[in-house]
């Protein structure tokens, strides 16, 4: 089962190896790929003290500036005590809950949906449609102050939603695999938007060449704290609470607990007198709805105009994200502000170095970390560790049919 | 497990007969109402000659008519459908029937009152897209019969664009690429089946991650070495050969026979693939393998490296699909060049109900859309592009939904073997 399998991991010492170990195979991808390191070791042999000095230079540079960039500068600590500004010590971290925030949102999506046995693929296009319903709310409404922000929030959310919901009465109604649907939708969301960025009576913003919506109104847009962009905000909050109310349902709730059940065996499920069709439905739609908050978040938090590109890699880092924090949803938090946390180091590197470290290579590194973390076995051969019985990760497959 | 399941049983949630008669008579309804209406434009032609072969004139019919006529055909059968309990080969024959009347009245209405279709140029780019699809459609099938889930199929035609266009702009050579290409492919393969079948990792999280590694290297490594070095991305590409004698065919030729190497070793694949699987001892090994591993090891057969061998072909097969993309087509490659290929390929993997004809099939149809969405803008232009662009979308959703519904893989697929 696949729930079993996302769930039941092994410990945090693992995950804490596996994440040391996909640094240190990153760390072999970026020397590979460094031409002076590469030079020093040509002349290892004359010279090898230099070929691992240079290799260590290289290296450490690297993820030194990624930290920097992501949750601490030094340089802004001394300065602070100098009389700069003490604010300033905070923005890397406020950065970083600023690129973790639609990463959570939409890892609690596929999460939801792992938990009733569901593989969500498609927060991609639950996205778009979030962010057309919340864009289209933010500039072409005009509302009091508060209530305007509330009610494109939830716009997003029901944006979202839709798609979800459509996907779920699919699979129920007739059978139709959500994984197949999900993918095909993201591609359908995709040319809507284009579509739709495209015609100045619909969502383009007039007397534009561009794919780009015009800009929200002011007072459609989610507070965030100040300091230079991107910073965290209220959005960070909708983030924190939309896990404590997965958290809650998944727990806490007879509905939760059905979509549990049905993860864990729709025919035990069945037996048992729970509406398998129903719950699947239901846990889309929420799937859905969170991918839309998703799209909330950033059409009003760090962007505030929808473009052609604006969709990002939300949909598939949900997944990686929710893979990564188990499917539980504090763990997609967690995963969450990891990967937000990566995200922001590597754009931070890639301009320190002018480019000679490539922003990919976050992406290189989050597969490793979701990679090792899912393979228990290897990085107990790798470090040596004895096998413990029953961390649950082996053996634990489901395939297409259940 | 076995008899639990089948003791409890979903509960029919759809009549298949209903759904089915349901879509049938919906498209033929659009074929009447949406296409024949609205075709009343004038006159759809269509061009069945390419230059330097026997010259047949352009064809020029009714477009309303044909729609009209296309649609009360796709109503017969919807009815036939809902009348009768067809036989299964009927019934795919109904499907076939519906879908191609669909198509040929879409043509018609696109075309009503337009620059005249060039039925060879369109036939060449649908199968020129169908080719990394089937590739990997086949890939696919060849690990999940064995009873490994492949998702990675995007990330093996990925790394395969990238290897073969890398390895024929460095050493100048087309055939040296494309075997590069396959072996990434491979390599890609030979990941996915270690941590699957040694370390017994979650099949569909492999997948996925395989596919964001792919990903994440093909783009760093196209900005570390591509971008700041040409020589290592030059553009390369195959010819196309013709096959003497067949290519003169009028219609049929310059289509099927006139195309590059990928398209013969795709049709090579598809059949090899179809008569191995379904008609040999190796493919009941496999299959026997993909169903009831247990069993089949009880009785002597090599269950792990059945699935190792398996998968690794396949990441052989997608690596070529893979290679298609760059030194069979455009030739450079650029980041995130197989565009989520590898996960049309699945879906039609799936929607062929993991069998190498089936999958053929639909991946024509999807590629046959691809090319549609491309072509029909540039001679209709009421026609916006990004709607177009949704039809092989929508029409699989509507196929999978309305025609196909549930599907049963391979009973072990996804789950690994331990010895007991």
């Amino acid at each position: 089962m696949i729930i079993e399998a996302v769930t039941q991991g092994s410990s945090t010492v693992m995950t804490i190896l596996s994440i040391f170990l996909a640094l240190v195979v990153g760390g072999i991808l970026i020397l590979f790929t460094d031409p002076i390191v590469t030079k020093a070791w040509s002349s290892f042999f004359s010279d090898p003290g230099n070929a691992l000095a240079q290799s260590w230079d290289s290296v450490s540079f690297a993820y030194s500036q990624m930290f920097e960039g992501a949750i601490l500068n030094p340089s802004t600590v001394s300065a602070a005590f100098h009389g700069g500004s003490i604010a300033a010590i905070f923005y890397p971290l406020s950065a970083t809950c600023a690129q973790a925030t639609p990463l959570i949102l939409t890892g609690l999506s596929v999460a939801i949906a792992f938990r009733a046995g569901l593989f969500n693929i498609g927060a991609a296009g639950q996205w778009v449609g979030g962010a057309i319903v919340a864009t289209w709310l933010g500039f072409g409404v005009s509302l009091p102050i508060v209530i305007h922000v509330i009610v494109c929030v939830i716009g997003g959310f029901v944006g979202g939603a839709a798609i979800g919901w459509f996907v779920g009465l699919l699979k129920a109604k007739t059978g139709a695999h959500e994984v197949i649907v999900t993918i095909m939708l993201n591609y359908v969301m995709y040319d809507l938007l284009s579509y739709l960025l495209s015609h100045p009576a619909m969502l383009q913003q007039p007397h534009q060449t561009n794919q780009i919506a015009p800009f929200i109104a002011n007072d459609a847009n989610l507070p965030h704290v100040g300091g230079p962009a991107p910073q965290a905000g209220v959005g960070f909050l909708i983030a924190v609470a939309a896990a404590a109310a997965c958290a809650w349902l998944l727990s806490r709730s007879t509905t939760g607990f059905q979509f549990r059940t049905v993860g864990a065996s729709p025919s035990a499920a069945r037996s048992a007198g729970i509406n398998v069709e129903k719950s699947w439905i239901w846990v889309m739609l929420l799937a859905g709805g969170l991918a839309g908050l998703s799209a909330a978040t950033v059409v009003q938090g760090t962007n505030t105009q929808l473009t052609f590109n604006s969709y990002g890699t939300y949909g598939p880092d949900g997944i990686t994200v929710a893979l990564l924090g188990r499917a539980k949803p504090w763990g997609t938090v967690l995963a969450g502000l990891l990967f937000g946390a990566l995200h922001v180091g590597g754009t931070y590197v890639a301009g320190a170095t002018l480019n000679q470290v490539p922003d990919d290579i976050v992406q290189v590194l989050e597969g490793l970390i979701v990679l090792f973390v899912a393979a228990p076995a290897l990085i107990r051969a790798v470090f040596r560790l004895r096998a413990t019985s029953g961390t649950g990760m082996e053996a634990a497959a489901k395939g297409w049919n259940g | 497990m076995t008899t639990l399941t089948a003791a409890v049983r979903a509960p029919l949630t759809a009549d298949r007969k209903w759904l089915a008669t349901g879509t049938f008579a919906f498209l033929g309804v659009i074929d009447v109402l949406i296409f024949g209406l609205l075709a009343h434009k004038g006159d759809a032609g269509f061009v069945l000659s390419a230059s330097g072969t026997i010259h047949i004139p352009v064809i020029k019919v009714p477009a309303a008519a044909i729609c009209y006529v296309l649609g009360a055909l796709t109503i017969a059968i919807a009815a036939l459908r809902g009348t009768f309990d067809l036989s299964q080969t009927q019934k795919r024959w109904a499907i076939a029937g519906v879908l191609v009347f669909f198509l040929v009245a879409l043509l018609c209405w696109a075309d009503a009152g337009a620059i005249p279709l060039n039925i060879i140029g369109m036939g060449q780019g649908a199968l020129a897209s169908s080719i990394p699809l089937i590739l990997g459609a086949l890939a696919g099938c060849l690990s999940e019969r064995s009873g490994v889930i492949n998702i990675a199929i995007e990330g093996q035609l990925l790394f395969g664009s990238f290897t073969a266009a890398i390895v024929a702009s460095a050493f100048g050579g087309l055939w040296v690429g494309l075997v590069a290409g396959s072996l990434a492919g491979g390599l890609v393969g030979l990941l996915l089946a270690v941590f699957a079948i040694t370390f017994l990792m979650d099949q569909i999280i492999l997948g996925v991650v395989l596919n964001v590694l792919a990903l994440g290297m093909t783009d760093y490594l196209y900005d570390r070495l591509m971008a700041q070095n040409p020589n290592y991305n030059t553009g390369v590409s195959f010819g196309s050969i013709r096959i003497p004698g067949l290519a003169d065919i009028p219609v049929i030729g310059p289509i099927f026979f006139d195309s590059t190497i990928f398209l013969y070793i795709t049709y090579v694949a598809v059949i090899a693939i179809q008569v191995a699987l379904f008609s040999t001892r190796w493919g009941l090994r496999v299959r026997a393998v993909g169903e009831h591993p247990t069993a089949a090891d009880t009785v002597g057969i090599p269950v792990l490296w059945i699935r190792y061998r398996n998968v690794i072909l396949g990441g052989l097969l997608a690596g070529i699909g893979g290679a298609f993309l760059t030194v069979g087509s455009v030739g450079s490659f650029n980041p995130d060049i197989s565009s989520g290929f590898g996960y049309i390929a699945l879906a039609a993997l799936i929607f062929g109900r993991w069998t190498p004809l089936g999958s053929l099939a639909a991946a024509l149809l999807f590629g046959f859309s691809l090319e549609l969405a491309l072509v029909l803008p540039t001679v209709n232009p009421v026609l916006p592009p990004a709607i177009m662009n949704m039809a092989p979308y929508v029409a699989t959703i509507i196929a999978v939904a309305g025609l196909v519904g549930k599907v049963r893989a391979p009973a072990a697929d996804g789950q690994p073997y331990v010895k007991a």
